[in-house]
């Protein structure tokens, strides 16, 4: 199993290659920054990580329902990790909602550290309990670790004077400093992130170093009652700068990378969705960079506020989750329709209509390439990774521009929130694209279209001479005013279609993540799957297995050599967080014999799920 | 289609495009394109810097037939995109160009904000009681009982007023006009151009084919003098042929009514002064109706307030001076980073 720690002699710190921790609670209990900051200390130990938080739909649900019971877990190693790990090996339950919700995911033997504390008659009864499980012997079958960790917080904070309830806050510090024992972390970058945080009341920054502080000596005195206690080394990843970066930063960053590779100020309009909002917070940060950002009244508007911008000659950017998306389609057929750049970010989520808010899926890429009324082509592009968010919009921004066109750039919930080790780019170094705006009124309509790209000109309002209308009603080839003119509406839609379809040919290659270029099967992917099929693949093929692993970025135009790369393999496997819709596409266009593999429970797959998909495939 | 080269001084004429113009012969809409010609013409208008971006309908059809930049763009969202516009490049001279449908109907939430928000363009209400483009559905501003397509028997439902409705939202420049008056028009299109902040004019326009004459009972010729009054800034509310009537509070109650000076003791002292920047004045003329009293023309209210694109590139001009040269490079490297061998 991914993520399995070997436990053996007592002693010395025992090596491990790798580690999955789970630290669950309520909402309330801080169990999202706990995850950060464990995040933090590990990336500065060198490890290589991956991480999942997963939040509840409610904000603050009733304390010690299982409903609202908050998780964040994070896989580690010194090696290469790819997903946030199938089995935890830790898990540190707050309450005893946390210990219900998340037991069936734990391997026997897996280590438990629940806070007694929390395990009142109260909270027993609210997570369905009927005997307190920490004294009933049925969890005999783990390694228990029991401690009142609220009284130990409470006491270990006694001298700094918070109210009763502000110190209790403070457990979530001291389960982190006793997991940070456990792993042999430093707890000094915690202590200063403390501190900074609480810089204007040190009474609480100090409550919470303390409290990290007596976690962390509880462990080194008591031994966690004869626990083991482990090290993780450093992974041999590529050297270089690193820094942690979630999806959503990454599209943040990339978005203002692209403009700024484009020249282009940038206009972002969003309105309130999870999990797309945060990347309108993060925006909104970024002032500086010549980016205005745009909190609109609905999503239709704040497409229309993009579009409008991207009028104006700035780089006009959207994002919303799939119900919002769906919004602002009739938009974006006008985007297409007077061939303006446009972005729209869809950071998915599960389920038709509201579905499961915060949980994850990948389903919309029909909404994507097929979802507009008439012949209505655009570019899709999916990023794979947090990291990968980054250069996925700098592409969505490098075609827009060059083609005139919108570009849906998906990304999904889990990658939004998870984050990951990154290499950071010396953005310098990267490639720059610069529009370049029509001026020159000698000859000039608005649908004169380059020969190449078969883009039409971009002529911004404010510009002398070039003064034009654009309008959704179809325009005339020769001349961009409007024309109902049947021969014309012909040709109109043949040069959208083939302007969207050259695209292939300025697009990279398709490559082989993993394997060779042919053989008995494939895997193909697309968006978040990326963590679980890259780890399975390498491990069947360190099994011995004819199996290689294709990850596309370009949706729409696909790589033009897509279709004869699959046809090399005899098989072609398809997981998707979805019921099969990237499948759909790849037999429309290529007549492969695909077969999907598909999970829509609003968890991201692990990767067993995708090993046994191999197998059944590879007849074992 | 482009001048190249521009004449000294712009006519009305220069401001009409080369588009062969596609609304029915005798619409109102003709008498408004007309007038905003002559409007642009008067202030000489940079062509170039001058913007009317438009929804679906008839009136949207508006930008085509204007020597400017236009964006006809889809069905009642014409104000967002005109935002993303104007906050994009605040040195243009955004005009929207709406009918009752899309204003009111699929598009009064953008209205309702734009209008909130304070952005500063032109929004130009063509409001003819009817759907004109889908061929004469009733509207949202139709009155209760008309009879349409949708509404054989007569509509149910009451008629929203698009002046109120714009007051209500916070508009601090709301007027109206009417489509035949062509000496008033261009006067209150200027007053909207030089109002800054968010300019919400009606203007009764008269859909010949599916709507003919509803406006007839304040704008024939005859009716105008007793049924409409020309609402100017610090000038007593009189109308009336030889304008003897006037607006003042009714007494002991919180109205206005009609009142005629020279009888029942009434003099010039006792009608109101327009005051363009009282809310609840303009508020009390915008709900007037004939015959009782006159339908109010005329800037009603005009009291200016801060911008909305004006206070956000504030705020980007802020964050660039205390970030003078921002740097990708340096934001990704600021926070805990780490380097591997
Ligand atoms: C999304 C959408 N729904 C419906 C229509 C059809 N439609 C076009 S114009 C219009 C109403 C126009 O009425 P109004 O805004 O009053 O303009 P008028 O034609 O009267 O000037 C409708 C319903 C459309 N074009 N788009
Ligand atoms: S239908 Fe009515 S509003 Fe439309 S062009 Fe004809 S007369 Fe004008
Ligand atoms: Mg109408």
């Amino acid at each position: 199993m991914e993520g399995s720690a070997t436990v053996a002699s007592k002693s010395a710190r025992e090596e491990v290659e790798d580690v999955v921790v789970r630290f669950a609670g309520d909402s309330g209990d801080g169990v999202q920054i706990t995850g950060g900051q464990f995040t933090l200390t590990t990336a500065l130990a060198g490890n290589d990580l991956a991480t999942f938080p997963d939040f509840p739909a409610e904000i603050r649900a009733p304390t010690g329902t299982t409903f609202g019971v908050s998780s964040f877990q994070i896989h580690f190693g010194s090696r290469e990790i790819r997903t946030a790990g199938d089995q935890p090996d830790v898990l540190v339950a707050f309450n005893p909602a946390a210990l219900t919700v998340h037991l069936k995911d734990l391997n026997k033997g897996a280590l438990i550290i629940a806070d007694s504390g929390a395990f009142t008659d109260r909270n027993l009864k609210k997570a369905g309990f009927t005997t307190n499980p920490l004294e009933d012997g049925s969890l005999d079958a783990y390694r228990l670790v029991s401690i009142d960790i609220t009284k130990a917080t409470l006491e270990s904070v006694k001298p700094f004077g918070l109210s009763q309830k502000e110190a209790v806050r403070c457990k979530n510090m001291w389960a982190l400093g006793l997991v940070y024992w456990l792993y042999d972390r430093d707890r000094k970058p915690t202590n200063d992130w403390l501190a900074g945080r609480f810089a204007k009341r040190p009474e609480i920054a100090n409550s919470n170093i303390a409290a990290v502080n007596a976690g962390h000596s509880y462990g080194e005195t008591t031994e966690l009652s004869g626990e083991q206690s482990y090290s993780v080394l450093p992974a041999k990843i590529k050297a270089g700068l690193y820094r942690t970066v979630t999806g959503i930063e990454g599209l943040a960053y990339g978005l203002v990378q692209g403009a700024q590779s484009a020249e282009l100020n940038m206009t972002f309009a969003g309105y309130p969705i999870t999990p797309a909002s945060s990347l309108l917070h993060t925006l909104s940060r970024l002032k500086a960079f010549d980016v205005v950002t745009f909190q609109a009244e609905d999503e239709i508007a704040a497409c229309c506020v993009a579009l409008g911008a991207s009028y104006a000659g700035n780089l006009g950017v959207t994002a919303s989750s799939g119900p919002g998306v769906a919004l602002k389609m009739e938009a974006i057929g006008l985007a297409l329709a007077v061939e303006l750049p446009l972005i729209i970010v869809n950071v998915q989520r599960a389920g038709p209509s509201t579905g499961l808010p915060t949980k994850t899926e990948q389903s919309d890429l029909y909404q994507s390439v097929y979802g507009r009324n008439a012949d209505s082509p655009l570019v899709v592009v999916a990023a794979n990774s947090p990291s990968d968010c980054f250069y996925t919009a700098i592409e969505a921004v490098r075609l827009a521009t060059k083609y005139m066109t919108p570009v849906i750039l998906l990304a999904d919930g889990y990658m939004a929130n998870a984050s990951e080790p990154w290499a950071i780019p010396d953005v310098d170094t990267l490639p720059k694209f610069p529009v370049a705006f029509r001026t020159d009124p000698d000859g000039f309509h608005p649908f004169l279209r380059d020969d190449k790209t078969l883009a039409r000109v971009w002529a911004k309002p404010g510009t002398d001479g070039l003064e034009h209308r654009i309008g959704g009603i179809e325009k005339n080839y020769n001349s961009g005013d409007i024309s109902y003119e049947a021969d014309n509406h012909q040709k109109m839609t043949d040069v959208r279609k083939a302007k969207i379809d050259g695209i292939a040919n300025d697009i990279p290659d398709q490559t082989v993540e993993i394997g060779k270029e042919s053989g008995e099967l494939v895997v193909v992917g697309w968006g978040s799957t990326f963590g679980p099929i890259s780890r399975a693949v390498t491990r069947m093929r360190a099994a011995g297995k004819d199996v290689s692993h294709v990850h596309l970025r370009h949706i729409w135009p696909m790589p033009k050599n897509l279709g004869p790369l699959l046809k090399n393999y005899k098989k072609v496997l398809v997981p998707e967080m979805n019921t099969g819709q990237l499948i759909t596409v790849l037999r429309d266009k290529f007549l492969v014999p695909a077969v999907g593999l598909n999970k829509v429970s609003g968890q991201p797959f692990k990767i067993s799920e995708i090993e046994d998909g191999i197998n059944g495939q590879l007849g074992q | 289609m482009n001048v190249a080269t521009r004449p000294e001084k712009l006519q009305a004429k220069d401001y009409a495009s080369d588009q062969e113009v596609r609304w029915c012969p005798g619409c109102g809409d003709y008498a408004i394109v007309r007038a905003m010609q002559v409007t642009m013409a008067e202030l000489q208008a940079d062509p170039a810097k001058t913007v009317f971006i438009s929804g679906i309908g008839c009136a949207a059809r508006f930008p085509y037939y204007m020597a400017t930049y236009g964006f006809h763009t889809i069905h009642g969202r014409a104000a967002a995109i005109a935002t993303g516009t104007k906050i994009a490049n605040p040195e243009l001279d955004v005009w929207v160009i709406s009918g009752d449908g899309d204003a009111l109907s699929i598009g009064g939430n953008h209205l309702l904000h734009v209008l909130r928000r304070n952005v500063n363009l032109q929004y130009i209400l063509f409001n003819n009681e009817i759907y004109g483009l889908t061929k004469g559905q009733y509207s949202p501003t139709s009155r209760t009982g008309t009879k349409s397509p949708s509404t054989p028997a007569g509509s149910v439902d009451n008629p929203v007023s698009p002046t109120l409705f714009a007051l209500g939202c916070g508009a601090r420049f709301v007027a109206r006009g009417v489509d035949t008056n062509q000496k008033h028009l261009p006067e209150v299109f200027k007053r909207a151009q030089a109002h800054i902040g968010a300019s919400f004019v009606e203007v009764f326009q008269n859909c010949i084919v599916y709507n003919d004459g509803v406006y007839d009972y304040f704008t024939e010729k005859d009716a105008v003098p007793d049924n409409q009054i020309l609402c100017e800034h610090g000038k007593p509310l009189l109308y009336g042929k030889d304008k003897k009537k006037g607006l003042r509070v009714k007494p002991g109650a919180f109205e206005i009514e009609s009142v005629t000076v020279g009888e029942n003791g009434i003099t010039e002292g006792d009608i109101l002064v327009h005051d363009e920047t009282s809310k609840m004045l303009a508020t009390m003329l915008c709900s007037m109706q004939p015959p009782a009293l006159p339908m109010a023309i005329g800037v009603i209210y005009c009291n200016p307030a801060p911008t909305y694109e004006d206070g956000l590139h504030a705020q980007i001009a802020e964050a660039k001076a205390a970030a003078p040269k921002p740097s990708l490079n340096a934001l990704l490297r600021r926070g805990p980073t780490w380097t591997i061998e």
